[in-house]
């Protein structure tokens, strides 16, 4: 490392210096030109032919979105992501900024409090679905032992109930990353300017009110970090669905991650399922590339 | 001591001896992962060791295979499928289509499987007159299941029809017993849906609807009776049977919680393990309806393609033990399944096994012999796919309608061919 | 630490906030008393008692029976976490470093192209893959997880250290540039030193994010090359056998100890990143 910096001042060298952070880069770009973009192109490319088992190259043009959209589980799938994408993100912000602000209150013993509302973040999906899915068991979980602590009639069977199954995913995953929200906004709430506070507070400001017209509105960078965070989650749920519900019952707490993935590998067809999986991408870009566009935008100023 | 027995001896005394000129290595994809699935897969292992060759285990378990199909497809397309993955029914010509598959014909020729096996199980074993797989076991899916304690508490005897089927229900039901232990998950409400169909339907328009897939007979008042029926039949379920494993659910009908369960006969190794008795603890029956069919779910291990001559004459050894006898009746009676084998000494058996032998026999003599379309037997795995959509979609929608549902049948099947 | 404090510490507003934490307290910790007290219990007592009952007697056969089907998977795990985790926090580095102190045209764009990879659904590039890994010659060794694992974790990586490295005035550089120090050496000697939060926080991210993989762990690796997420499934989600909910849930423990074990001790480090300029875009 350090022999480069003793000898820059020759100019071959001095060139290779220009270069060196694009080469530095090369590595990486390369991964996600081929890694990501290509993938996708290929998947796209999959998805106007009739590819059963195995990648074909028949094309069939739209046939394959038509089908989709025929689907009714596709449908199923599409609705419970927004229900459980929108829900889950918005319940882990709002219980992730409580706890913090509560937690910023000088509360004593902090450090072990904040574990364990972190801890839940450090166990997988796997672990977390099988927890929660005995946990919501009617008849041996939550159901049995307060019945068994004396509330007769007490009855919770969402898990079996293809209404509200979909709500249970939202608990279990609002359970697992709701800490890590309280994280992030509790190391925001720490490093936002304390003058501010005190003069408002000088001024008469309730407490309540400081934080809702001045802290959070600062904290708009973290916001965008727990978001990426908190979507990256919702849409890597699969891990979850696949042990807590298997989709089930019936196909009512589906995902298309969950039919994406049953139809390309375990029904033979790859073509559908290609198809599926360039909608939910078409959807996310649709959502997310405006929003990170103005972010990106936005820092470029300062 | 019979012929037989004493070959499998002769059999077994020959694989002890290690041919070291031809030692390969044989990787084998499978999701025998539990109890005494790996009991048996254990001792496929050791007897392909003890013909010198090296056994690479690759268990993927996770819903019935589907995970496993997932490293297999990837696996494929990366160029090194395993030697022998657990593949079944019309899958093999889906891949053998695909020109994976080993050529085992000389195996089989040697040792004769074409007079060893039924020729319909032949026929699913053979891609464009080949053999790409060799069987392993049959299990029945047509099973009863009957706790005949509970039953005699309720007053009910073991139905014949599906009219005694539901009378014993009602009695079951008035007794305060869960009626049918089931459990809410896609396969499981395939299972069920298949055995009222194979009872309303019968064998011919069967075969019809489910292999043949023919519109008018998926769509005739026939199958609507059967979703009618299917309808009628979640009245007798339990209202936490969603997601349930099967073997919980058989579980229900040990401890004389529940009277009956719907279920392949893959429930019996739950029976045994309890320390249960066949005819005199537990009952099985034909399925109400279906007496003289028998729908069939075969496991299977399809084999293919190797550069490697030493790994190839390992896949060949694989393929030759798993056919021998000793295998055979070891695994199948850790699995509950019969052997493949029409000629295996029974006596070994339990009651249940013993009368599915004489079942599959005379089954495979007149015609009986159906395959099971809830356990890929039928049809390839989109149009099973197809299925279970409709029927476990159906089972879980309290205003379902069953004219509906079967035209929705038909639609389904139609859009994935 | 901020002075937001009601000022009467025993104020009726303050007893309600403690009460609220510690329900939440609670709550978050009832699934891990579940699994802890299960696993100890035997298969019957799992049956007949519930959830929180005690076990009527506590017996270490759930953890053992646990071990000996999934433990000689732990190192596995351990083989491919390791390298995984400093290969794509060293490649996030000096991404990072690059896309804050060095930009080019179309630097930008990269970014937000690399960002795009953070919603990629993974399930997508199961199959091209895997063909790549086939034509590297690395399909189904450790060495090829281990790849695809960084791959996939850079998108993460980069976007944390280059939010971190804006927050360094660029002027730190620029005097560096100008006493002739180059590219590797600002990296090496300014830049490094001052990311040691950072780089908790991307080691934590990553090592939780990898050791609990199941995905890329089922598809790419098989038989004796399994991390332990699989094995675990393969466990918990076998078809036959009587269930035992004991050693299911000693094994999902062992899975998750050495995760539970680093957000433990370190996760003062994790919440001291975040605050040193992770989250602040």
């Amino acid at each position: 490392m350090s022999s480069i910096a003793v000898v820059t001042k020759a100019s071959p060298l001095d060139a290779l210096q220009r270069w060196l952070p694009k080469l530095v880069l090369a590595p990486s770009m390369l991964i996600v030109l081929v890694g990501f973009y290509g993938y996708i192109l290929w998947t796209f490319l999959l998805s106007f032919t009739n590819s059963r088992f195995m990648p074909s190259y028949k094309w069939v043009g739209l046939q394959q979105y038509q089908r989709l959209l025929d689907n009714d589980r596709w449908w199923v799938a599409s609705k419970n992501l927004m229900v459980f994408g929108g829900l889950f993100i918005t319940i882990s912000l709002v219980v992730g900024v409580l706890l913090a602000v509560l937690l910023d209150q000088r509360i004593r013993r902090e450090g072990v409090i904040r574990t364990i509302f972190l801890y839940p973040m450090a166990l997988s999906m796997i672990v977390t679905g099988t927890a929660w899915k005995w946990l919501l068991n009617p008849g041996l979980g939550l159901d049995k032992l307060l019945r068994d602590w004396g509330w007769e009639g007490f009855r919770f069977d969402w898990l079996v109930d293809p209404q509200y199954v979909v709500y249970c995913l939202v608990i279990a995953a609002v359970w697992q990353a709701s800490g890590f929200v309280m994280a992030l906004f509790l190391a925001g709430l720490r490093s936002v300017d304390q003058s501010i506070i005190r003069a408002a507070q000088v001024d008469g400001a309730s407490l309540p009110n400081i934080y809702l017209r001045i802290v959070l509105p600062s904290l708009g960078p973290v916001f965008f970090s727990a978001l990426m965070i908190l979507a990256h989650i919702a849409i890597k749920s699969f891990d979850l669905v696949a042990s807590m519900t298997a989709g089930g019952p019936g196909y009512s707490s589906d995902l298309p991650a969950m039919f994406m993935y049953a139809h390309t590998f375990t029904r033979g067809q790859m073509g559908l399922g290609a198809a599926s999986a360039i909608l939910m991408l078409g959807a996310v870009l649709a959502i997310l590339v405006p929003y990170l566009y103005s972010e990106l935008r936005a820092k470029r100023h300062d | 001591m019979n012929a037989m027995t004493r070959l499998a001896t002769a059999v077994s005394l020959v694989s002890l001896m290690p041919l070291a000129a031809l030692a390969g290595e044989v990787e084998v994809l499978h999701w025998w992962t539990s109890g005494g699935e790996k009991r048996a897969a254990d001792t496929l292992q050791k007897l392909v060791e003890d013909k010198g060759h090296t056994w690479k285990d690759f268990a993927v378990a996770g819903g019935g295979g589907e995970a496993a199909m997932t490293v297999l497809k990837t696996r494929a397309v990366s160029g090194n499928p395993p030697a022998a993955a657990q593949i079944k029914g019309p899958d093999i010509q889906e891949w053998g289509a695909l020109g994976l598959l080993a050529n085992l014909d000389s195996v089989a020729e040697q040792n004769q499987w074409d007079t060893l096996l039924p020729k319909q199980v032949a026929e699913i074993m053979t891609y464009e007159g080949h053999y790409v797989a060799v069987p392993v076991n049959v299990h029945r899916v047509n099973w009863l299941w009957i706790n005949p304690e509970v039953f005699a508490k309720a007053g009910a005897t073991p139905p014949t029809t599906l009219d005694e089927f539901f009378a014993a229900a009602d009695k079951l039901k008035a007794a305060g017993f869960i009626p049918l232990a089931h459990g809410g998950q896609p396969w499981q409400d395939g299972t069920v849906f298949e055995d009222l169909a194979l009872s309303i339907l019968g064998a011919d328009a069967f075969r019809k609807a489910f292999v043949d897939l023919d519109e008018a007979t998926l769509t005739g008042d026939q199958m609507v009776e059967v979703f009618a029926a299917l309808n009628k039949l979640r009245g007798y379920v339990d209202a936490d049977a969603a997601g349930r494993d099967w073997n919980i659910a058989t579980g229900l009908v040990i401890n004389g919680k529940a009277g009956m369960q719907l279920m392949g006969d893959w429930a019996k190794s739950e029976w045994t393990a309890a320390g249960k008795v066949a005819g005199k603890d537990y009952q099985c029956l034909a399925f109400p309806g279906t007496q003289g069919s028998f729908a069939f779910n075969i496991d299977s291990l399809a084999m293919f393609k190797l550069g490697d001559a030493e790994n190839r004459k390992a896949q060949e050894d694989l393929a030759r033990t798993v056919l021998e006898p000793e295998f055979q009746q070891f695994f199948n009676q850790n699995k509950g399944s019969i052997p493949v084998r029409l000629d295996q000494d029974m006596s070994s058996f339990d009651a249940c096994a013993q009368k599915s032998m004489a079942d599959f026999k005379e089954a495979a003599g007149n015609g009986g012999l159906q395959p099971s379309m809830a356990h890929g037997m039928a049809a390839s795995s989109y149009v099973q796919g197809a299925v279970f959509d409709v029927v476990t979609n159906f089972f879980n929608d309290p205003q379902a309608d069953p004219k509906r549902a079967a035209q929705q049948l038909a639609a389904a099947i139609q859009a994935v061919q | 630490m901020t002075s937001l404090s009601a000022k009467s510490p025993f104020s009726l507003s303050r007893l309600a906030i403690y009460a609220t934490l510690l329900t939440a307290c609670a709550v978050y910790l009832i699934p891990l008393i579940v699994m802890l007290l299960t696993s100890f219990k035997t298969p019957e007592d799992v049956l007949t008692g519930n959830l929180l009952s005690w076990p009527e007697l506590f017996t270490g056969i759930g953890w053992s029976k646990a071990w000996d089907s999934v433990g000689g998977f732990f190192w596995n795990s351990v083989k491919i976490t390791i390298p995984a985790v400093t290969i794509s926090t060293l490649l996030g580095a000096l991404n990072g470093y690059v896309l804050a102190m060095w930009r080019f045209r179309g630097s930008q764009l990269f970014f937000g192209l690399l960002l795009f990879g953070c919603f990629l659904p993974f399930q997508v590039v199961l199959l091209p893959a895997s063909f790549t890994l086939g034509q590297l010659g690395l399909a189904n060794t450790t060495s090829g997880l281990v790849l695809i694992h960084v791959v996939y974790g850079l998108a993460f990586t980069t976007l944390f250290f280059r939010n971190y490295y804006v927050s360094i005035p660029d002027a730190l550089v620029r005097a560096a540039r100008l006493d002739g120090a180059g590219f590797f050496t600002i990296f090496g000697r300014i830049m490094l030193p001052m990311s040691v939060p950072i780089i908790m926080v991307c080691l934590i991210w990553q090592f939780t994010q990898i050791w609990n993989d199941f995905l890329f762990g089922v598809v790419f690796a098989s038989g004796d090359t399994q991390p332990i997420t699989v094995a675990l499934n393969n466990l918990v989600n076998t078809s036959t056998g009587a269930k035992e909910y004991n050693v299911d849930m000693a094994a999902a423990m062992i899975a998750g100890l050495p995760t539970l074990v680093v957000y433990i001790l370190a996760g003062k480090y994790f919440l001291r990143g975040l605050t040193a300029g992770a989250v602040k875009g």
